[in-house]
């Protein structure tokens, strides 16, 4: 595969980053230190790179019509100015892609996927199209998308905007977005993230990216805004229980089995939608194994792929793990057999050979105050 | 790029050892190692008393994105373990020839070494 690089390669590379491949991407995975990065987010503010993420334009008469049938959540009654997370299933109900979906107006929706699984996710909506009155237009090669996470996020993007327009700023509710000028580049501003912080995410041209980019580190350096990798971004999702695609989300797992049971508009939605029969029957069998947070009572970290034990004996596997900088214990998730998912199960993560004491407990293992 | 001590051997397996003086070895991991493992949040060390054997795993090395073997470069009873860098394995990343020590040995046998040119030469550390 060739390595792909985002209109903010060279910035990554002036910042001293280390480099990891994401998707097919050549992302970063730390400025400096990850810890620090991760700690920058819970007490002042974070910049990051997620232009390998996908965005794909979805117009025209029948768009809402269509993006009901293609998706399994009910789009077409989102209200414009705000988003909606959602899932694309393929027939047998595993799950391709989770995504959100911005609603612009009756007939213009944005669908951002995730990165490795952008091309899929273009493709089959274009494949479901056929019979609707609609445009698919990936626009990922030539869109930028940056993320301005943590409490100081807002106070920084204000910095960069007109007076008048703060209010589009300030009003913004969680999972709304508006059109405006920040740092003078026209950009979709977005109050969404992956952080379990109040935070932003920016799309804006690539062409334009490198200077928002330099001017949002520049505006947030009085606010101590530090610029995070990849690694940082997985320990902080994790932490506010956020399911990653390839971790916890696969074509092998429902949308039940991993607790986004809610997310799909089965009772909501009348007509048919892809992934709509087998759905409805995994849901009527019941879940065999759920997605739980883990608490580790040692200092030890479970990892994916570690066997979970109950009494010695596997029931099932952890998906993702680390120690939480935030909480300081090891937290993990974990896909269990649905008899010892109760909160406060004692269960074992296997860690190489050796037992290690962990607690089912409520997710997200991380809550920001309010 | 990550330093390499002038004065101190390696193991291939990034442990250093400094072998000056009569007393007992001490045995850290390199900067090169300690830098690419990131943040190092708990370290694994052998029990005092116990051997360890060269080229063998005698603890584990985890950081907040991976674990790792912790390999002996010598053969020998351990007579020391540092309690400092088990509490706050920071040390590691922040000064892993200093204060970020992790285990001494008296040696009966030495493993295959390198000096500090080689290890350099063959990991893009900076002497």
């Amino acid at each position: 595969m060739t390595e792909k690089y985002t209109a903010l390669y060279e910035e990554h590379k002036k910042l001293g980053a280390s480099f990891t491949d994401f998707g097919g991407w050549q992302m970063p995975l730390k400025y400096s230190s990850e810890l620090a990065e991760h700690h920058a987010v819970r007490k002042a503010a974070g910049l990051f790179d997620l232009s390998h993420m996908g965005e794909v334009w979805v117009t025209g008469p029948e768009a809402g019509a269509f993006l009901d049938y293609a998706l399994v959540g009910k789009l077409s009654a989102v209200a414009d100015g705000k988003a909606k997370y959602s899932l694309i299933c393929n027939p047998d109900g595993g799950i391709i892609d989770d995504l959100i979906v911005y609603r612009f107006g009756d007939e213009k929706y944005l669908v951002v996927p995730n990165a490795g699984n952008a091309p899929i996710v273009a493709a089959a909506l274009a494949e479901r199209a056929a019979n609707f009155d609609v445009t698919v237009k990936d626009v990922s090669a030539e869109t930028s998308l940056v993320a301005v996470q943590g409490p100081q996020a807002e106070a920084i993007l204000l910095k960069l905007t007109d007076q008048a327009q703060h209010p589009l700023v300030t009003d913004l509710k969680y999972y709304a977005f508006n059109e405006l000028t920040i740092a003078g580049h026209d950009v979709i501003l977005a109050r969404t993230g992956y952080t379990g912080e109040d935070g932003f995410e920016l799309f804006i041209p690539n062409e334009a990216a490198a200077d928002l980019w330099a001017k949002v580190a520049e505006a947030g350096a009085e606010f101590g805004i530090v610029p995070c990798g990849l690694a940082s971004r997985d320990s902080l999702r994790l932490e506010a229980g956020m399911p990653l695609y390839g971790n916890e989300l696969s074509l092998e797992r429902s949308p039940f089995d991993a607790g986004l049971g809610p997310v799909v508009a089965l009772k909501s939605k009348e007509g048919d939608f892809v992934g709509r029969a087998a759905l409805e029957a995994v849901k009527e069998a019941g879940p065999k194994q759920k997605l739980v947070g883990l608490k580790g009572l040692g200092r030890r970290a479970g990892r994916g792929h570690y066997p979970v034990l109950k009494d010695g004996v596997q029931v099932g596997e952890v998906t993702s793990g680390q120690p939480s900088p935030t909480l300081g214990y090891p937290v993990a998730l974990a896909y269990v057999d649905i008899e010892h998912t109760e909160i406060g199960t004692a269960l074992d993560i296997d860690l190489r050979g050796k037992a290690e004491p962990f607690e089912v407990v409520a997710l997200p293992f991380y809550k920001r105050q309010k | 790029m990550a330093k390499v001590a002038a004065e101190l051997k390696y193991s291939v397996e990034h442990e250093w050892i400094s072998t000056d003086g009569d007393g007992p070895s001490v045995i850290g991991v390199s900067a090169v190692a300690a830098e690419a493992l990131g943040d190092i949040v708990y370290v694994d060390l052998p029990e005092v008393g116990s051997t360890v054997t060269a080229g063998e795993t005698c603890g584990e090395i985890e950081s907040t994105k991976s674990v790792s073997d912790l390999y002996s470069p010598v053969t020998g009873e351990v007579t020391e373990i540092n309690d400092d860098a088990a509490a706050d394995p920071a040390l590691i990343n922040s000064d892993p020839y200093g204060a970020g020590w992790l285990f001494k040995v008296s040696v009966t046998e030495e493993g295959p070494l390198l000096s500090a040119q080689e290890y350099a030469e063959a990991n893009g550390g900076e002497l």
